[in-house]
C-alpha cells in the first residue's frame, strides 16, 4: 500500500531547477529557519524531539537523544555525514545534488537548535556536483542573509563550511568522519566512553548527523514535530527515502512513509519497484545496505519499519534494497560484497583487516570453481572470529562495526543457498557463467 | 594499497618546532586559494585533504613538491601527508591519465552487468585496472559503489557520472573523450569542485563562543530570567 503522505524531502524534486535558489524561495524556502529563529533553541530542540525523527544514517539513532547528549562547551560542532558509501545507497547522493538549499537550511536549524559554533558539511569526495551544488547553495544563503553573520537579523551568527572527503567507505563511520576532517586517516576512535557528543571534532564536543536527517528539518519545523510524528508507526515516525536497486524494473529512490508500507510494495507496485525484471522470480533481497543480512520472499510482507525488520533478524540500515533476481549466483554477489569490505577495512583491528581478506580469497576460489567442501565451514569459522556467534545485532571484535557487517552476506548465503556453494566445488565452476 | 613505487616526499622531515618552509609549489592563485582553504579551520591539518585535491587540480596528481608545500602549511612533515593521502583512493601519488574512468563494479552494478563491462573496457583500451593508456588520456579504475544505483552499471569521468553505460556507449565516452568534446562538462582530472567559496565569517569558533555567550547574558538580562527550558533538550 502506498499512503498518501506528504512528501518531505523530495517535494521539490518534480521542477528540473530543484537545486536553485529561485525555485527553493518560490516552495518555502528559509520558512523553517526563519520559524526556528523566531523560537528559543530549547523550543526547536523540542519540536524535533517530538518528531521522534531517527538518524537516517544506517544506526537509525534518534536525533533528538543524539541532540540532548550534546556536552555543553563554549566550542561545539555539528557535522554533516554526507559520505554516503554504503553500497547500493544513492538517496543522499540524490538530497545534495537535487535540494542543496534544503540541506542547508536543515543545517542551519540544527546550528540554532544546537547553538554550536561551527558547522561542517562533510560530503564524500566523488559527489563533485554534489560538492559544486551544496557550496553555490552556502554561497546563496550567505548572499540573502540566511548563513554568516546576524542571521535574518537575530543576532545567530554561525559559519558553513563545505569540506570534501577523498574516498574512503570507513569514513561514513562517525567517528572515522571526525578523523578525517581533522585531516588524517580515516582509522575510527574506540567508543565507548567517549562518544563525538562529549568528545568530537578537535576533542570539543559535537554532533554528527547525516543528510537526509537534516534535509527533514525545514518540514518538521514549518509544519511541527507533532505532525511528523503522526505520519509511520510505532518508533519509525515521518517518511523515509528507500534507494532500491538491482533486479527490478524500476530503481530509483522512494520517499514512503515509515512501516506503513511493506518490501512488496517497494518491489512489486506498479508506482514503485514495478516488479522483478524480465520477469523473472525473487530469489533474496539485501533489506539496508550490504552490512544487512539478506531477506527472502517469505519476508516481502514485512513493513519498513526499523524495529519490524530488526525483529526479523535484520536492519533497515541506510534504506537501500538491493533486489536478487532467479538467474543471480548467490556465491558472486555474496563474493563480490566481501571484496567491498576487504578493499574498505581500515586495517586498525586484526580480525577485520586479515578476516575480510581471508573471507574474500576463499570466496573468490568458490565462484571460480577451486572451493574445497570444507571451505564453507572454514568461512564461517573465519566469520566467527570477526562476530562470535554470528549473531544478529552482531557480536564484535573490533573497534566499529564494518568488521561485523562482513560476515552478514556470506552467512546469509550460504544458509539460504549451501547446495550452490557445493554444486561450484562440485563441477568446479560457477553453474550461472 | 601498494606502496610499491610510490613516489617519496622530497623534503626531510622537519624538527617539531622549526619554522615551516615557505611553500615553492603553490603559487599564484593556487597559494592564494590554499591559504584561504587553510584559514576555513580551527586546525591547519584539517586542510590536509582539501589541499590534496588542490594539489591534484593543479597537477592532476599529488606531486613529491605539493606534498611538501602542503606538510609545510598545515605544519605536519611530508611522511605524514603522503601517509595520510595514501589512504584515500582519490589521492593519487602517481601520476594520472588526462580522465579518470571509474567502473563500479559493487553489488548493484554488478547484477547490472558491470563485469563484463570492466573486462570490455580493459580490452578496448588495452590497459587492465589501474593502468593508464600510453597517449596519457585515461587511467581505468575499478570503483566501489559511487552511489548511483539506478543507472547502472555506473561510470564516472573524473568523478563526474556519465550515466549507465553499454560497451557500445563506452567505446563512444572514450572517442569522446579523446577529442576532447566532453571537457565543458567534464574538466580534467583532479579537478573536484569548480565552485568557490565566495563567502564566509573570519572568526574563529571561540570567538562565536565568546559572543554567543555575552548575547546569553544580555538576553538573560532583557527577560530577567533564564529562557524556557525545552522538554527532552
Amino acid at each position: 500500500m502506498i499512503t498518501d503522505a506528504p512528501k518531505i524531502v523530495t517535494a521539490r524534486l518534480d521542477h528540473a531547477d530543484s537545486h536553485t535558489l529561485e525555485r527553493y524561495l518560490a516552495t518555502g524556502g528559509y520558512e523553517g529557519l526563519r520559524k526556528a529563529l523566531a523560537m528559543t533553541p530549547e523550543a526547536v530542540c523540542a519540536e524535533v524531539d517530538k518528531a521522534s525523527l531517527l538518524g537516517r544514517g544506517g544506526a537509525g539513532f534518534p536525533a533528538g537523544r543524539k541532540w540532548s547528549m550534546l556536552r555543553k562547551n563554549p566550542v561545539t560542532y555539528l557535522v554533516v555525514n554526507g559520505d554516503e558509501s554504503e553500497p547500493a545507497t544513492f538517496k543522499d547522493h540524490l538530497l545534495v545534488e537535487r535540494d542543496p538549499h534544503q540541506l542547508v537550511e536543515g543545517v542551519l536549524i540544527a546550528a540554532y537548535a544546537l547553538q554550536v559554533t561551527r558547522v561542517f558539511i562533510y560530503l564524500r569526495g566523488e559527489f563533485a556536483l554534489g560538492l559544486e551544488r551544496v557550496q553555490g547553495a552556502v554561497n546563496d544563503a550567505y548572499a540573502q542573509g540566511a548563513a554568516g553573520r546576524d542571521i535574518f537579523g537575530s543576532g545567530f551568527s554561525i559559519d558553513v563550511v563545505v569540506h570534501p572527503g577523498a574516498g574512503a567507505y570507513v569514513c561514513g563511520e562517525e567517528t572515522a568522519l571526525l578523523e578525517s576532517l581533522e585531516g588524517k586517516r580515516g582509522f575510527p576512535r574506540i567508543k565507548p566512553p567517549f562518544f563525538p557528543a562529549a568528545i568530537g571534532l578537535y576533542g570539543d564536543p559535537t554532533v554528527v548527523n547525516n543528510v537526509e536527517t537534516m534535509s527533514n528539518l525545514p518540514w518538521i519545523i514549518t509544519n511541527g514535530g507533532a505532525a511528523f510524528a503522526a505520519l509511520g508507526l510505532g518508533r519509525s515516525t515521518g517518511t523515509r527515502l528507500f534507494a532500491l536497486a538491482g533486479d527490478v524494473h524500476k530503481p530509483g529512490v522512494y520517499e514512503l512513509e515509515m512501516a506503513k508500507t511493506t518490501f512488496d510494495d517497494l518491489i512489486n507496485a506498479p508506482l514503485l519497484g514495478g516488479g522483478v525484471h524480465h520477469g523473472r522470480a525473487l530469489k533474496a533481497f539485501i533489506p539496508g545496505g550490504v552490512s544487512a543480512p539478506w531477506f527472502f520472499p517469505e519476508h516481502l510482507e514485512l513493513p519498513l519499519g526499523q524495529d519490524e525488520v530488526a525483529e526479523a533478524g535484520s536492519m533497515l540500515g541506510s534504506g537501500s534494497v538491493v533486489v536478487m533476481d532467479d538467474h543471480t549466483c548467490m556465491v558472486r554477489a555474496a563474493w563480490r560484497i566481501t571484496k567491498f569490505f576487504s578493499r574498505e577495512s581500515c586495517g586498525q583491528c586484526t580480525p577485520c583487516r586479515e578476516g575480510s581478506g581471508w573471507l574474500e580469497r576463499i570466496m573468490e576460489r568458490i565462484e571460480r570453481g577451486q572451493g574445497r567442501t570444507e571451505d564453507l565451514d572454514l568461512l564461517l569459522d573465519a566469520c566467527d572470529n570477526i562476530s562470535p556467534g554470528l549473531a544478529w545485532p552482531p557480536q564484535q571484535t573490533t573497534i566499529c562495526v564494518l568488521g561485523p557487517s562482513i560476515p552478514s552476506s556470506i552467512t546469509s548465503a550460504i544458509h539460504r543457498f549451501r547446495d550452490e556453494f557445493l554444486i561450484h566445488i562440485k563441477d568446479g565452476g560457477c553453474p550461472f557463467d | 594499497m601498494s606502496t610499491e613505487g610510490m613516489a617519496t616526499p622530497v623534503a626531510p622531515p622537519r624538527r617539531p618546532g622549526a619554522p615551516a618552509p615557505a611553500p615553492t609549489h603553490f603559487k599564484g592563485d593556487f597559494l592564494v586559494r590554499a591559504r584561504q582553504i587553510v584559514s576555513l579551520y580551527p586546525e591547519p591539518r584539517s586542510a590536509l585533504i582539501p589541499l590534496c585535491h588542490l594539489a591534484q587540480e593543479k597537477d592532476g596528481w599529488l606531486t613529491p613538491e605539493a606534498m611538501a608545500d602542503i606538510a609545510g602549511m598545515v605544519g605536519v612533515t611530508p611522511g605524514e601527508v603522503l601517509g595520510t593521502a595514501s589512504f584515500y583512493d582519490m589521492l593519487h601519488t602517481e601520476p594520472v591519465g588526462t580522465y579518470l574512468v571509474s567502473v563500479c563494479t559493487n553489488i548493484a552494478c554488478l547484477l547490472g552487468g558491470a563485469q563484463e563491462l570492466l573486462e570490455h573496457a580493459e580490452e578496448h583500451l588495452g590497459v587492465g585496472v589501474g593502468g593508464t593508456t600510453s597517449d596519457g588520456s585515461i587511467t581505468l579504475e575499478e570503483a566501489e559503489c559511487l552511489a548511483d544505483c539506478n543507472r547502472v552499471p555506473c561510470v564516472q569521468v573524473n568523478h563526474r557520472y556519465v550515466g549507465a553505460q553499454t560497451p557500445e556507449s563506452f567505446d563512444q565516452l572514450v572517442a569522446d573523450l579523446r577529442a576532447g568534446t566532453r571537457s565543458a562538462d567534464i574538466p580534467t582530472h583532479g579537478t573536484l569542485i569548480r565552485v568557490r567559496r565566495t563567502v564566509g565569517i573570519e572568526a574563529d569558533p571561540a570567538d562565536i563562543a565568546a559572543e554567543r555567550a555575552a548575547e546569553a547574558e544580555a538576553r538573560a538580562g532583557r527577560e530577567g530570567a533564564p529562557a524556557e527550558k525545552g522538554g527532552g533538550a
